[in-house]
């Protein structure tokens, strides 16, 4: 090529945004030490949500793809840590993830192929019925799945020498809020790679516009399939992650309305940013929580707070938040 | 000059009725062909079908010898075709750059890499702002395709193309939906290019004068059917061109119009 031009640097500069992860990062590193057990705990909790929200919105926000059937995923990637430990009595941690992955892979491989060739609300209602079908199967086999008991799971082993033998509690606050938070750290560096890699901007080029994509040569199907499976996958493993903190698992996380939090917690938090739907997590599990301990009319309740804020912030939280900081920063 | 592109007594057919109708299309190594027709004669409809977008009914398509007819959209941009649209068709959320760049990543066959980060590889930023700047588009890098101006967005259209590397590039339309007097820079650009790259090129114009001025040969489509084929001069003096499209004055058309 013969004209000659400087490069240009993409604007968005990723090293310059990890300084604003740090003072996070400190945060969730001391709040075991500082905070009341329950905090530590909640925020374990939303963690875990926030490692499903960023896999669910890799479709939503990325690709374009509204999965109201998440639920699945993540109920795959808890009964196969619970099954695990009734079938074959597997109490490691690493190896109950590793069963979740596998499960989730095979579960969002299958699905995926009957799911990626639709769009819009033809897919939603597609992942919708499926999950539902994985929701029935939890009560019709019930002699496997323990139906609407559920499955028990004792605290398991991690990293092959911690237990959670003696206090639970303390087990959760301490050994396991760390475990939580490394899977996390993980998960979110991981994915960050993966949204802004070359297959992540194929995505995005898919989302926007199809045919397009498909006439630079993308093969849309393919790499839709691909992106439902990862997205399943993080769901899979945060259902793994939620087992020992739940200490049971039962059929609610197989249910549509679990998908819908889901989908709640990234459109909350901003589902155009990659930090949103963490965000949104960790919030709507604070908003739960305590709707459910002020009121018995805890969902109405909830449902209002969630339309009023939907609705005073349509780009969700963080997206809010930049425009916010962009207008402080003066006109550009 | 040898056939690049060869179309076979092609057939497309929209229920009963025959969009293309046995056309034999061919376009020849390096040179700039312009494809007119009144609205609805079929000329897009006949890209659809060379570039993939949609399958023929009966007939064959020869590019460089080889039966492209039943191959997927993607075979046929690696084999060396590439399209613009007549409505553009951009990734309106990402930046001019993005867009540009987004091609090159798949010319290389590397938008299959999900663990590496896209923006460290140089090259390919390199390239995509050479390409930005054949276009004229440099300013424009970082702005979000859905934030262009129309011609803004149609030369963007060209250059997505451009960027996969194409021996035969058809541009729909390249004009259409801007001013009459950023035409011509627009044609001038496009036309620029192409021509110091050797690429082919099928362009879809319905501005006689900009055929007339910028082309190598014109072909003349009606009702499905090729009504003439030969250089400007034959065609400006072709008896049935004069009355069946030149002759008598378009139809009004929307900014945006047909398919
Ligand atoms: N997908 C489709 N389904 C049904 N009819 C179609 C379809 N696409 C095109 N047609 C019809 O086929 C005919 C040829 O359309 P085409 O878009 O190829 O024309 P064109 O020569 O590109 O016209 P224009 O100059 O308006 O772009 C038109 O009558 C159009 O209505
Ligand atoms: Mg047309």
């Amino acid at each position: 090529m013969s004209t000659v031009t400087t490069v240009v640097i993409p604007a968005r500069s990723p090293i310059r945004r990890l300084w604003y992860a740090a003072p996070v990062l400190a945060v969730l590193l001391v709040l075991p030490w500082v905070a009341e057990q329950y905090q530590t705990i909640l925020l374990a909790y939303g963690l875990v949500m926030a490692i499903a929200a960023i896999g669910f919105n890799l479709l939503l926000g990325y690709t374009g793809l509204l999965s109201f059937g998440h639920s699945a995923y993540f109920g795959v990637g808890a009964y196969a840590v619970a099954l695990m430990v009734k079938y074959l009595g597997v109490v490691s941690m690493e190896l109950h993830l590793l069963g979740a992955i596998a499960a989730s892979v095979l579960v969002t491989a299958i699905f995926g192929i009957a799911c990626v060739r639709y769009t819009r609300i033809f897919f939603s209602i597609l992942t919708m019925a499926l999950s539902q079908v994985l929701w029935s199967l939890a009560f019709k086999f019930f002699w496997v799945t323990g139906g609407t008991d559920g499955l028990r799971v004792p605290t398991p082993t991690l990293l092959g020498v911690v237990t959670g033998k003696g206090d639970k509690t303390a087990f959760l606050v301490h050994q396991y809020y760390y475990y939580v938070l490394g899977v996390f750290l993980v998960c979110v560096a991981i994915m960050w790679v993966i949204v802004n890699s070359p297959f992540g901007r194929a995505l995005q080029a898919i989302r926007d516009n199809e045919t397009r994509a498909q006439f630079v040569g993308i093969p849309i199907w393919r790499y839709r399939w691909v992106a439902f499976m990862l997205s399943g996958v993080f769901t899979g493993v945060a259902g793994a992650l939620w087992v020992p903190l739940n200490g049971l698992t039962t059929p609610d996380i197989l249910h549509w309305t679990f998908s819908g939090k889901i989908v709640f917690m990234a459109v909350l938090g901003g589902f155009r940013t990659f930090v949103g739907p963490i965000v949104g997590a960790v919030v709507y599990n604070y908003l739960e929580s305590y709707a459910v301990g002020y009121t018995v009319y805890w969902q109405l309740f909830l449902g209002v707070i969630l339309v009023v804020l939907v609705l005073s912030l349509p780009t969700g939280i963080v997206g809010t938040a930049e425009r916010l900081m962009a207008r402080r920063r003066g006109p550009r | 000059m040898s056939v690049l592109l060869e179309t076979k007594a092609v057939v497309k057919q929209f229920g009963e009725f025959r969009a293309v109708d046995r056309v034999d299309f061919r376009v020849q190594e390096g040179e700039v062909l312009a494809l007119i027709g009144s609205n609805g004669a079929g000329k897009t409809t006949l890209v659809n079908l060379i570039s993939g977008l949609l399958t023929a009914d009966e007939g064959h398509i020869l590019f460089r010898g080889h039966d492209v007819t039943k191959q997927p959209v993607k075979e046929r941009i690696r084999a060396g075709i590439a399209r613009s649209f007549q409505l553009v068709n951009l990734f309106d959320q990402l930046s001019a750059l993005d867009n540009v760049a987004l091609a090159i990543f798949s010319r290389q066959g590397k938008t299959r890499r999900l663990l590496s980060l896209a923006d460290a590889d140089r090259p390919v930023w390199q390239e995509a702002t050479d390409v930005l700047a054949l276009f004229r588009l440099d300013a424009h890098a970082r702005t979000l395709a859905g934030g262009l101006s129309q011609g803004e967005r149609k030369l963007l259209d060209v250059a997505i193309a451009y960027a996969l590397k194409p021996k035969l590039l058809f541009l729909d339309e390249p004009t259409s939906g801007v001013g009459t007097r950023e035409k011509a820079p627009i044609m001038d650009t496009i036309v620029s290019v192409v021509r110091s790259e050797g690429i082919s090129a099928a362009i879809i114009e319905h501005d006689m004068d900009v055929v007339f001025s910028y082309s190598d040969r014109i072909v003349a489509m009606h009702q499905g059917t090729i009504l003439a084929d030969g250089t400007p001069d034959q065609i400006r003096r072709d008896e049935k061109v004069l009355t069946t499209l030149i002759g008598t004055p378009e139809p009004p058309r929307p900014s945006q119009g047909g398919g």
